[in-house]
């Protein structure tokens, strides 16, 4: 008798969804996701549409650090490099939007290239230390290129306009943004069913045997930094037209750290991961506020605790997960699944 | 002597100064990583703790001196322990992005604590030695600076002497040089760990103070100046102690020097990214820096 996951063919274990339920799943939940912007009130629409440009981020970083094994920790230089890429295109040449973002992921992309080369020869450590460098030279690039930047002032991005429809509500934008997410995550998702993607693994799981088997190394690892600055760059491209400034301290090396935490808590090497981690670090701030504004009427002062308690509960949450759930929130997601796909039957 | 050798000269000396002090916390990042393999990516922090730490016992307690410094140094070895036993010993052995994150997290963790007890706001330090400028030959010395890095010479040496001849600093040096050998012929591996935490936190600590007093107030953008400790590290040799030490002078001139005649040049701020650039240069060409071990991988 067949039961549970039994499959006969390498193009059945390849399946994203291998039955019917996850697909009316995720068709449901893009229904959902359509009608949100009615619903929702623009608070939370904001947060939701940084949820999903984080979830472009974060697939970005996942794709060279989780599946990949190259530690990056430029991430918020990548996300910057998109972020005036799509400005500057907009101001200076006039572009409309839809072509600036992809030219500022094709942009990103370069400079993913450019600091890809550390990791030609170093690994590791070494090459996290080599893009916390990369990430302070290309921020005072960005700082004292101020002809084009504007310095640490930052650039004012002008509305993007799609078939005369200007986006300037949150929940236009959310269209934008979710058009985006949408393709993005699916793209990661299919990446890894590729040769590509398997080659990735193979360099992050042992690259001499990878490059043994007939990977190139130099090939992948660079493909690896393009392919995720560019996602980078699609997503610094939204924050642009999301908050409509862009200003250097907006991609400190803080912003690295948190992806870091998003790919981590979310778990490294899975899609669900980002997903999930995008979720949890922009709610997290968000919660906190919640609790705060019930705390003020105690303890009058609980506004001006947030940046810290972020920072404090930010801190253990990623101690907490390295120590005991190193795979993340998407570990946790498919254990309750399994738990629940025999229940009431365990065995 | 021309004004602008004077000018050179007093670079040099400001950046010998500041330079002690990133070999303070070099010292610390280097002892961690060679006994442990631990990279701290949060060395800026245990400076900050340091600082606000012993300005806390100095200004709003009162404490004289003689009583603050002990206190402060006692309150970094307990967190050079917490940090030791509650983070780092489990996680021997995990991947190296775990461990880079994990720091990062306790970094973080540390910040916050500090921003809710004392907020954001700049402190004054306690003044620890006179302003008044003096005359080394023609070039303008502060004494803060002078004494700061002569400070620094002090427990550079302390260190040195403490590694060379007590028997706590052979066993961490045996263990940073192979933990299994170590191990078989009696020393407490993770005694050592727990042990180099508590120099780095103190040395963190030393570090922080000095700087406090150097620049005459604390706040939270001396955790950047923490992060100088990559470039220091790298150019000195990652598992190097004397590495360290001429590293950080060396990063600590070379910045100034950048910074003074380069700054004219191209607007400013050179002095921030100089180090970073030095560190780039370095890994592509000789990624064990001056005087580090030299087993790095090459993929």
């Amino acid at each position: 008798m067949q039961c549970g996951g039994f499959r006969i063919s390498y193009r059945g274990d390849e399946r994203i969804f291998d039955t019917a339920v996850p697909i009316v799943g995720v068709v449901l939940l893009l229904a959902v996701l359509s009608v949100v912007p009615w619903y929702a009130t623009t608070y939370w629409l904001d947060v939701i549409n940084r949820i999903g440009i984080a979830i472009i981020g974060a697939l970005g970083l996942n794709i060279l650090v989780g599946y990949t094994g190259q530690i990056s920790i430029g991430h918020a230089a990548f996300l910057a490099v998109g972020a005036y890429a799509t400005g500057i295109l907009e101001i200076q040449l006039g572009l409309p939007f839809y072509l600036a973002i992809p030219l500022a992921a094709l942009i990103a992309a370069g400079f993913g290239l450019i600091f890809g080369i550390p990791s030609l020869r170093l690994r590791g450590l070494y090459l996290a230390i080599a893009t916390l460098a990369a990430h302070f030279i290309a921020t005072y690039g960005i700082i004292h290129w101020e002809r084009m930047t504007n310095g640490v002032l930052g650039l004012m991005i002008p509305t993007a306009t799609v078939f005369g429809i200007p986006l300037d509500s949150d929940a236009r934008i959310f269209y934008l943004i979710f058009a985006l997410v949408v393709p993005a995550t699916f793209f990661a998702k299919n990446l890894f069913r590729t040769r590509v993607g398997r080659a990735f693994i193979a360099i992050r799981d042992r690259d001499v045997a990878a490059g043994v088997m007939g990977v190139s190394l130099y090939r992948y690892k660079l493909l690896a930094f393009v392919i995720s600055s560019a996602y980078a760059g699609v997503a610094g491209g939204l924050m642009a037209h999301h908050s409509r400034i862009v200003f250097p301290d907006a991609f400190s090396l803080l912003v690295a750290i948190d992806y870091l935490a998003m790919i981590i808590i979310g778990g490294l090497g899975s899609i669900l991961g980002c997903i999930f981690g995008a979720i949890f670090m922009t709610l997290l701030p968000e919660v906190l506020k919640l609790g705060a504004t019930s705390l003020t009427g105690v303890y009058p002062n609980a506004f001006g605790l947030i940046a810290s308690m972020r920072d404090i509960v930010f801190g253990f949450a990623v101690i907490f997960f390295l120590m005991y759930e190193p795979q993340g929130l998407a570990r946790i997601w498919l254990r309750i699944r399994s738990y629940w796909k025999l229940w009431p039957y365990a065995y | 002597m021309g004004d602008h050798v004077v000018f050179m000269l007093q670079l040099i000396i400001t950046g010998i100064a500041v330079g002690g002090v990133y070999s303070l916390m070099a010292l610390g990042f280097v002892l961690i990583f060679k006994a442990s393999a631990v990279v701290n990516f949060g060395p800026g922090e245990l400076v900050l703790f340091g600082a606000y730490v012993s300005w806390a016992t100095i200004l709003p307690m009162k404490l004289p001196l003689y009583v603050a410094l002990p206190i402060t140094l006692g309150v970094a070895i307990l967190l050079g322990l917490v940090i030791e036993r509650g983070v780092l010993r489990p996680l021997i052995g995990e991947p190296i992005i775990s461990v880079i994150m994990v720091t990062f997290g306790v970094a973080s963790v540390i910040r916050g604590v500090l921003n809710m007890t004392w907020g954001s706001d700049t402190r004054p330090f306690p003044v620890l030695f006179s302003q008044e400028p003096f005359h080394l030959g023609p070039v303008p010395v502060s004494p803060v600076h002078l004494w700061s890095f002569v400070g620094v010479l002090v427990l550079l040496a302390g260190f040195s002497l403490f590694f060379q001849y007590s028997l706590t600093g052979m066993a961490m040096r045996a263990t940073a040089d192979n933990q299994q050998v170590a191990q078989s012929l009696g020393v407490s591996v993770k005694r050592v760990f727990a042990l180099s935490w508590c120099v780095a936190t103190v040395v963190s600590t030393l570090g922080g103070i000095i700087l406090g007093s150097v620049r005459g107030g604390v706040d939270f953008s001396l955790a950047d100046l923490g992060l100088k400790v990559f470039p220091v590290v790298i150019l000195g040799g990652l598992d190097s102690v004397a590495g360290a030490i001429i590293g950080g002078v060396l990063i600590g001139v070379l910045e100034n020097l950048s910074g003074g005649y380069l700054d004219p040049v191209l607007g400013g701020g050179v002095k921030e990214v100089a180090p970073f650039v030095v560190l780039v240069i370095i890994l592509m060409l000789r990624p064990y820096g001056l005087f580090g071990k030299v087993e790095i991988e090459r993929v």
